[in-house]
């Protein structure tokens, strides 16, 4: 019977292939296409996004490359000590006008577009700090701290605060720059490990029911009654601030928004015929959740996904803007905020931050609408 | 309301009550305009029962949907045709009109009678809205009125039942509550959507009694629409039958049934279930044994949730089933026979003793028992519920290959898969294919190779042919039998359809409320039934009698 089986079996095997994607998914792609907002959206925001990863080539206190006696170095990649261009100091600061001679006495060298990272203090501002946007600003006082005042070389638009310094006479754009980077990954980790744990739990109260999901649903309740950012200060005031301890601090409140909609997901599922099918072919209790189940479940859980991160990036910034969020120094959009609440005179800090914030948010939303749209049943089987 | 004069079947025409010309119906989406209903005509008289018979996706249920406008505009539309109802078109009639109409001088009753009745709503409530609404009663009149009500339409204690909710009710007396919703206006004309589909057949048996009475009490038209040729039968004067959207054949139920012109109609009125199993082998070996099989769910209750007492679904059953056999389990909703074969498939727990092929596996685990199910398999109702939509066809055939033949490498999985596609009638081309891409026959198909993959030696088929159309029926019985014949195949047949299991089953086990009524050989059963319940339930399935009441409703 096999042998005949095989034989049938390759004469009616069809040249056709798999299809890579599932006919579902293609409506759906479809469907996320036809939503232009959230179609222009996503691509506008997936450029930013990779182009802030790239922050230290557009925004940088050392040169991309630079050749320095027949040497090519690479200050953005690597840190050369200071002795390499016949200074002691450990690191180097290629902003100083001895390095800046030194090297283009021997060699030259190729900056970003803005010379500044986003701790780099402008030492060179026309008057006190905040200072305005260099556009702002008389031509001839732009560069007036400069030795050769608006003749000096290093008078160039790179060198010039196109958004203003803050406080601290920090470059606002580098800072805008590496704060929206910070601040998309954080709500990327943050909600990416908050589906994880949210979706196992989900899963697994609403697979097993019973006992189980009672009590983890009485744990759950308890748990998200706490009051969330008085723990968050007290945490922060005990742990010193970092990136990683404010995304496990925050984590351990955000995973529970997952649970609910998954573990409904999963007891209605779990009734299917076709679980109990699988259930009488062998098929074990992990492999039914991840392969028959989770699909199911996934639907609500990408429509929640933009939603939670943007709102995962507006924690991130009211935290900083209390001052109980990433250490001090660190580039971020909540600091910004709060400078700007600080320094009414200086109003571009606040415009930028609002402006940042603002604008990444709405595309979030933009994308989760369409994403959500694109999943919407009634549209993808009707 | 005018009384109309009772009017046999046959006589010459008068004015017809509703007048259907030349209807059409489109359904539009992104684009695609596909036509359900193409140009049908038909007239219902007073007092006359049309009957419109079709398979599922031939236009019957569209057809009835446009009389009263409750088609979903505008991605649906007309563009041909107009019903008339007492002279008036009601595709050009305006809303209000139309809700002077609806639910007034035409009602409609619904295959799904929990789905029609809102679950958050009493029954009282319920059939009290339409009274207030319509008649402008209220009170103590809305009362006596429902109670009446009620009581024609056969519900046993009204008093008791005007404060229930609908799952307090079984499927039967909800199917009554909404015939008496539907009566409450004494309509001229009622649309009856499948009414008995998703009943029992000893409980369709009284529906269709009900219906019969009242609409001789009344003297109102009905428009019935069916997929069971046996219901026509009994129960129509004049019958349309569909197909793809057309009706190809009107005429009087005897002239159709003794003598159809259309090709479609005799193709219909052949595919009833027929054959005969292939005869027992009592030297076979016994595959599955069931010794005092029990399955208890207990009811808690108080403060501390001791067990006071437990809902017997299966109540000490026997049972020995040999290879090449069919065990077929009939039995009302609610007897306990898919309870029973979970339990032999081990899927819920139970106590008594369970053999399969010689091995105790009533105390195995769900881990212990992973090394059976390759040789026991089970088939489910529903092909639409029992395959996941998210999954290609050949993904689907080939999750058990994946469990239990793990040695295979992809390309010999794939091998099998065709192989047991093309053994249940399959293109193996298709294993690519999504299962909303095929129509529910062949979904069952793809549901039994799923079980025929891994070679079973036993079956368990829960119903397999009751979600189908009666020509799909006779073909996936066809296709057992030949399995069973090729692969010496047991089968544990659960189906409260007398028909099918005539045509596939040696021997049958009447169960009712757990308990096993009468069991014997099939021939024996079905010719000469010992018990007044097995009676009933013949007399319900094969001529559509209510006989016996007593001994069934429940």
């Amino acid at each position: 019977m096999e042998a005949t089986a095989a034989k049938t079996s390759v004469q009616t095997a069809p040249p056709q292939k798999r299809p890579w994607i599932s006919p579902t998914n293609r409506r759906r792609l479809a469907n996320f296409r036809a939503n232009k907002r959230g179609y222009w959206s996503f691509w506008l925001f997936m450029i930013l996004f990779v182009l802030s990863l790239f922050a230290e080539f557009i925004a940088n206190d050392r040169p991309i490359v630079a050749s320095y006696k027949g040497e090519i170095l690479y200050p953005v990649l690597v840190d050369y000590p200071e002795e390499k261009f016949g200074g002691f100091l450990a690191t180097t600061d290629y902003r100083s006008d001895y390095i800046q001679q030194e090297i283009q006495a021997n060699g030259w060298m190729v900056w970003p577009p803005i010379r500044y990272s986003y701790q780099t203090v402008n030492s060179n501002i026309p008057h006190s700090a905040p200072t305005e946007p260099f556009w702002l600003m008389e031509k001839a006082d732009r560069c007036a701290a400069y030795p050769q005042k608006d003749q000096d070389p290093n008078c160039t638009l790179g060198n010039l605060n196109w958004l203003g310094t803050d406080d601290q006479a920090r470059d606002v754009t580098a800072r805008m720059i590496y704060g929206f980077r910070i601040s998309v990954l954080f709500g990327l980790v943050l909600t990416i490990c908050s589906a994880v744990i949210g979706v196992t739990a989900g899963a697994v109260q609403g697979y097993f029911g019973g006992w189980t999901d009672l009590l983890m649903q009485r744990f759950i309740e308890i748990w998200s009654s706490m009051p969330v950012l008085y723990i968050l200060l007290i945490i922060a005031s005990i742990l010193p601030p970092g990136f990683f301890i404010l995304l496990g601090i925050l984590l351990l409140f955000s995973w529970v928004g997952f649970v609910g909609v998954v573990r409904a997901e999963f007891l209605r599922a779990r009734n299917f015929e076709y679980v109990r099918a699988a259930r009488a072919l062998g098929v074990g209790n992990w492999t039914i959740m991840s392969r028959h189940l989770l699909p199911n479940a996934m639907v609500a859980t990408l429509t929640f996904l933009p939603f939670i991160l943007s709102g995962s990036i507006a924690t991130l910034t009211s935290l900083d803007f209390l001052g109980f969020g990433l250490p001090a120094g660190s580039p971020s959009l909540g600091e910004m905020i709060s400078q700007g609440k600080n320094n009414l005179q200086a109003p571009w800090l606040g415009f930028t931050a609002f402006f940042t914030m603002s604008i990444m948010l709405s595309l979030l939303i933009f994308i989760g609408e369409a994403v959500r749209d694109a999943f919407d049943p009634r549209k993808t089987f009707g | 309301m005018p009384s109309i004069p009772e009017r046999r079947s046959g006589e010459p025409m008068t004015e017809p009550l509703l007048s259907v010309r030349d209807l059409s119906v489109a359904f539009h989406q992104g684009g695609d305009t596909s036509i359900a209903v193409d140009k049908v005509s038909f007239d219902i008289h007073p007092g006359e029962v049309m009957a419109l018979v079709g398979e599922s996706g031939s236009g019957k249920s569209v057809t009835a949907n446009s009389i009263l406008k409750l088609l979903p505009y505008p991605s649906a539309s007309h563009p041909s045709g107009e019903i008339l109802f007492d002279g008036k078109d009601m595709l050009k009639a305006s809303e209000p009109e139309l809700r002077r109409v609806r639910g007034n001088d035409v009602t409609m009753i619904f295959q799904e009678p929990m789905t029609s009745l809102n679950p958050l709503h009493s029954i009282e409530k319920q059939i009290g809205e339409i009274l207030e609404l319509h008649h402008g009663i209220n009170g103590q009149a809305v009362r006596i009125r429902t109670l009446e009500l009620l009581n024609q339409v056969g519900i046993r204690e009204p008093e008791k039942r005007l404060k229930a909710y609908p799952h307090e009710l079984s499927g039967g007396q909800r199917q009554r509550v909404m015939i008496a919703m539907a009566l409450a206006n004494r309509p001229k004309l009622l649309i009856a959507d499948e009414p008995t589909t998703a009943l029992d057949v000893t409980v369709q048996a009284q529906i269709l009694d009900l219906l019969r009475g009242l609409k001789g009490e009344h003297g109102m038209s009905m428009l019935f629409i069916t997929h069971d040729l046996g219901i026509v039968r009994k129960f129509a004067d004049r019958v349309c039958v569909m197909t793809k959207g057309k009706i190809v054949e009107t005429g009087t139920v005897e002239e159709v049934f003794t003598n159809p012109q259309h090709a479609y109609t005799r193709h219909l009125l052949a595919s009833e279930p027929r054959g005969e199993p292939p005869p027992a082998d009592p030297s076979k070996p016994v595959v599955m044994e069931g010794k005092d099989i029990r399955v208890w769910f207990p009811i808690k209750a108080g403060f501390l949730r001791k067990v006071v007492d437990h809902v017997k679904a299966v109540d000490g059953v026997d049972l020995e089933l040999r290879a090449g056999e069919t065990l077929g389990v009939v039995g009302e909703s609610g007897s306990g026979k898919t309870t029973l074969g979970l339990a032999l498939a081990r899927l819920i727990s139970s106590t008594g003793r369970i053999a399969f092929v010689g091995t105790d596996i009533d105390k195995f685990s769900f881990k212990e028992m992973r090394p059976f199910r390759d040789r026991l398999q089970v088939v489910f109702q529903d092909p639409y519920g029992s395959l996941s939509p998210r999954m290609s066809v050949g993904d689907i055939v080939a999750e058990g290959l994946k469990v239990h033949e793990r040695s295979l490498s992809a390309d010999g999985r794939d091998e099998r898969v065709a192989w047991a596609l093309s053994e249940v009638g399959l293109d193996p081309a298709t294993r690519w294919r999504y299962p909303h891409e095929f129509s529910g026959g062949q979904r069952q198909r793809i549901a039994i190779a799923r079980a025929m993959v891994l070679k079973p030696r036993f079956v368990m088929l829960d119903e397999p042919t009751s979600a189908l159309d009666m020509t799909v029926q006779a073909q996936v019985v066809d296709l057992l039998r030949d399995l069973q014949k090729k692969h010496d195949l047991a089968y544990l047949f659960i189906s409260h359809d007398l028909k099918v299991v005539k045509a596939l089953a040696n021997h049958v086990i009447v169960m009712r409320l757990g308990r096993v009524v009468e069991e014997g050989p099939a021939d024996q059963i079905f010719q000469a039934p010992r018990e007044d319940y097995t009676r009933a339930l013949m007399a319900a399935a094969f001529n559509l009698e209510a006989v016996e009441i007593e001994a069934i409703s429940q």
